[in-house]
């Protein structure tokens, strides 16, 4: 089922790795050209972003989160506790996107509230294909908040 | 990917939607098992236990005695079950409805298609999602 969004989606991505940036960036780019892919590369820059502090004092929020959890200056986890702290940014789904397969990482995340966790695979084409499953659940299937 | 079977609670009382879950998972390719709790009152006395608890909880709004939104605050204040990630599946496509859930911690929110062919691929793409390309918090310690 493809039902298209009345508007274009804004994503967040919370990545220093500029190789997974890239394959992020072509992942979301296939099939969709509505959807705008905002990036920032450490943990302090997506407080800002979210806070829209500094640089980005005039960001849109966005409609869903992409974070990994190892990134300099603030780390995901922290990013995570902070945002699903927030009573109004706590509603916007922070999807884990992160090199991790530990344990403790996953359950810390879900216990920060985070709406899932997803370990990036290894392979190029694999990848690809997980990030597409992401923007084809969270923006084809799932209803997102609103402002209201 | 997770490979061992999945506990999947359904909390649902349209009989019929129930069926449609349940055909919708039963092209699963891993072995999922589905119980199903058709009642507020029931399920809030099932997150009583802690025990034969669910990898992952589909909930519905609008049921019977406690509504859905009611056993989600019950799913995140209780310590034994509050990480297990509940999708709302649900007809309404109330903003209110959908706000609420996510300030309570829904991990995602989904509206039940009215056409019977839109409904089975909502369901298989919660399937081909949480089931297969998430890590699922309990699964990790199967």
């Amino acid at each position: 089922m493809k039902v298209q969004p009345v508007r274009s989606i804004e994503i967040l991505l919370v990545e220093d790795n500029p190789g997974d940036v890239e394959l992020t960036r072509e992942a979301l780019n296939c099939d969709k050209i509505t959807n705008r892919l905002n990036v920032v590369v450490d943990g302090k820059q997506a407080l800002d972003y979210m806070y829209q502090r500094g640089e980005f004092q005039q960001v849109i929020a966005p409609d869903i989160i992409l974070l990994d959890l190892n990134l300099p200056k603030v780390d995901g986890r922290e990013v995570l506790k902070v945002l699903k702290s927030d009573a109004d940014l706590c509603r916007i789904p922070v999807i884990v996107l992160s090199s991790s397969e530990a344990a403790s990482d996953i359950q810390q995340s879900y216990n920060l509230h985070a709406n899932c966790f997803v370990t990036k695979p290894v392979q190029l084409n694999d990848f690809l294909k997980v990030v597409q499953m992401i923007e084809y659940f969270w923006i084809d299937i799932v209803k997102l908040p609103r402002e209201s | 990917m997770n490979i061992v079977p999945i506990e999947i609670l359904l909390i649902e009382d349209n009989p019929g939607d129930i069926e449609l879950v349940r055909a919708g998972f039963e092209e699963a390719r891993v072995a999922n098992h589905i119980q199903v709790i058709s009642d507020g009152q029931q399920a809030l006395d099932f997150f009583e236990q802690d025990n034969g608890l669910p990898d992952i909880i589909l909930l519905d709004i609008n049921l019977p005695k406690v509504d859905g939104l009611e056993i989600l605050e019950k799913i995140r204040s209780t310590e034994h079950c509050k990480d297990i990630p509940v999708v709302m599946l649900t007809s309404s496509e109330d903003d209110a409805d959908i706000n609420k859930s996510y300030a309570e911690k829904a991990n995602s929110y989904i509206t039940k298609p009215v056409g019977f062919d839109e409904f089975l691929d909502v369901i298989k793409s919660i399937e081909d999602f949480w089931l297969t390309v998430v890590k699922l918090p309990k699964s990790i310690n199967k």
